[in-house]
């Protein structure tokens, strides 16, 4: 039975300040049951979403979200929180297109402030070759509905006066693909967000649950797993679930889980680093990236400089950040911008990112019954949250692959059959 | 900093090499199913331990090497030519 959820409004505000009572907890921490319709590993924004989805549009409410951590604390708490859909391909542009959509009704749907700014978003092209690539992408965006054009370097510097657009640099800007339904979104009020709402739709939210075993009968490997075999629960260092479906969501670690399940992926893991320097005066309007620079950079409503880079080349799972990554990136920024010279970096940080070889995801059914996988999302799962949610909560609820997903599914590695979605990866990887 | 040893170069950092990633035993061309060709070509064990992998000498000597890395602590042992 579904709990009435408790609405934030004006009047709520004013009520708690006057009285200074407690706010009600965003979530509940319920024991776990013996058993659920579905277990969803990994409790970020898309494992959130998946469950937000299941309970409100298709009515299977009997549904747990286990992480080992705590809600938010892998990659969803670690991006740089931009969101854009001016991609290369129709698949990825129809698919990043409609997370922008639920982004942008996010904070009404979910009755809490995810602060989505579409601010605009800039894609600076250094070469004639990557000016060329973006003509091309501007093209492919125009086709779809997406507004997305080529901008002169006069234009960008209108949109970003920082920016150092003289012709004399070692990367001369000579434009830019100019993307303005393209912002950022507060990634934590996301995770809250989406875990506040699958609360009061009767998810169970099991933090500090970690999965150990996926537990499966009828495959071709050791233990009834692999191809041909189907899902009876998962093994957590809380004991054991059971349950038909099982949904992996669990980015960086995505291969260990789903090697237990006997399902290989083609995934490698590598770390992402990211910084942020101390807040200013808001001087940056928009959100810039620099593909060849290997860095994009906004500043958040705080006045914080948000920077990130392109993942580091050893594939590790260790997050610990490098000196060569701030050196690298106070190189390049100063590049672009140097005027921030004298600005300081607050902290940095690092995450996993579950790379495929195509730069696209892989999600949908599997070659285990009730196994299904949303991984893959390498540097660009935030923005996809919200779509990745819906339609994997429609891939289980019917068990057929979502229309949207269908180009993404695990079977185009045994067919040859590879998204060509390189090209508009957010830097040079 | 994750220092790797060169057979010939000795310990360089890793941003003078390139990881090509853990090995895959390649199967025969002639005779290897479609299937198993994309196997080998995508599919990973991306395991959270100790792998086998290999490397690069991009700025050195030039010469692929294996050695052995734990993923989890980037610790490295058993510097060998293939």
């Amino acid at each position: 039975m579904a709990k009435q959820g408790y609405r934030y409004s004006a009047g709520k505000l004013v009520k708690h300040g006057l009285t200074r009572g407690d706010w009600p907890r965003m979530w509940s921490r319920p024991e776990a049951r013996s058993s659920y319709d579905v277990v969803i590993i990994g409790g970020g924004v898309h494992g959130l979403a998946t469950a937000y989805y299941l309970a409100k549009e298709h009515g299977v409410t009997n549904v747990a979200v286990v992480e080992k951590g705590y809600l938010g604390g892998g990659g969803s708490g670690r991006n740089t929180a931009i969101v854009r859909s001016n991609y290369l391909t129709p698949e990825g542009v129809a698919f990043y297109d409609r997370s922008l959509d639920l982004y942008n009704s996010m904070a009404q749907n979910l009755n809490l402030n995810v602060m989505f700014s579409r601010r605009g978003h800039l894609t600076l092209a250094h070469t004639d070759s990557a000016l060329r690539t973006m003509h091309w992408r501007a093209e492919v965006n125009k086709l779809q509905g997406i507004d997305s054009s080529v901008i002169d370097p006069q234009e960008v510097k209108k949109q970003a006066p920082s920016l150092d657009v003289s012709s004399g640099t070692r990367y001369p800007i000579l434009g830019a693909l100019h993307h303005p339904p393209g912002g950022i979104v507060r990634h934590d009020a996301v995770v809250w967000g989406y875990a506040r709402a699958a609360d009061h739709l009767g998810v169970h939210l099991l933090q500090e649950t970690e999965v150990t075993d996926i537990l499966c009968e009828g495959g071709v490997g050791p233990d009834g797993k692999g191809a041909g075999g189907r899902v009876t629960g998962v093994r957590t260092n809380r004991g054991d679930i059971s349950t038909p479906a099982v949904v992996n969501c669990t980015a960086g670690w995505a291969s260990l889980i789903s090697n237990m399940a006997g399902v290989p992926l083609p995934i490698t893991t590598h770390p992402l680093q990211a910084a942020v320097t101390e807040p200013c005066k808001v001087f940056l309007p928009t959100v810039v990236v620099s593909g060849s620079l290997h860095v994009y950079v906004s500043q958040t409503d705080r006045g914080e400089l948000v920077f990130g880079a392109s993942v580091d080349p050893v594939g590790t799972y260790r997050v610990n950040g490098t000196l060569e990554f701030t050196e690298e990136l106070a190189g390049h920024v100063l590049e672009l911008m140097p005027g921030i010279s004298k600005m300081r970096l607050l902290r940095q940080w690092s995450g996993l990112c579950d790379m495929t070889p195509d730069y696209s995801p892989v999600m949908g059914t599997t070659q285990v019954d009730g196994y299904f996988v949303d991984v893959g999302w390498g540097t660009y799962g935030f923005k996809a949250g919200p779509v990745a949610g819906e339609t994997m909560a429609e891939t289980i609820a019917t068990g057929r692959d979502a229309d949207l997903i269908a180009p993404f599914t695990i079977s185009r590695f045994t067919e040859g059959d590879l998204v060509g979605e390189k090209g508009a990866a957010a830097v040079g990887h | 900093m994750i220092v790797v040893n060169c057979p010939n170069c000795g310990p360089r950092n890793s941003s003078d090499l390139r990881p090509c990633g853990e090995l895959t035993p390649r199967p025969d061309p002639s005779t290897a199913s479609l299937s198993e060709w994309r196997t080998y070509l995508y599919l990973r064990e991306n395991p959270a331990g100790w792998v086998t992998e290999t490397w690069y000498c991009r700025n050195g000597c030039r010469r692929y090497f294996t050695i052995q890395r734990n993923t989890a602590t980037n610790e490295i042992r058993d510097s060998e030519a293939p």
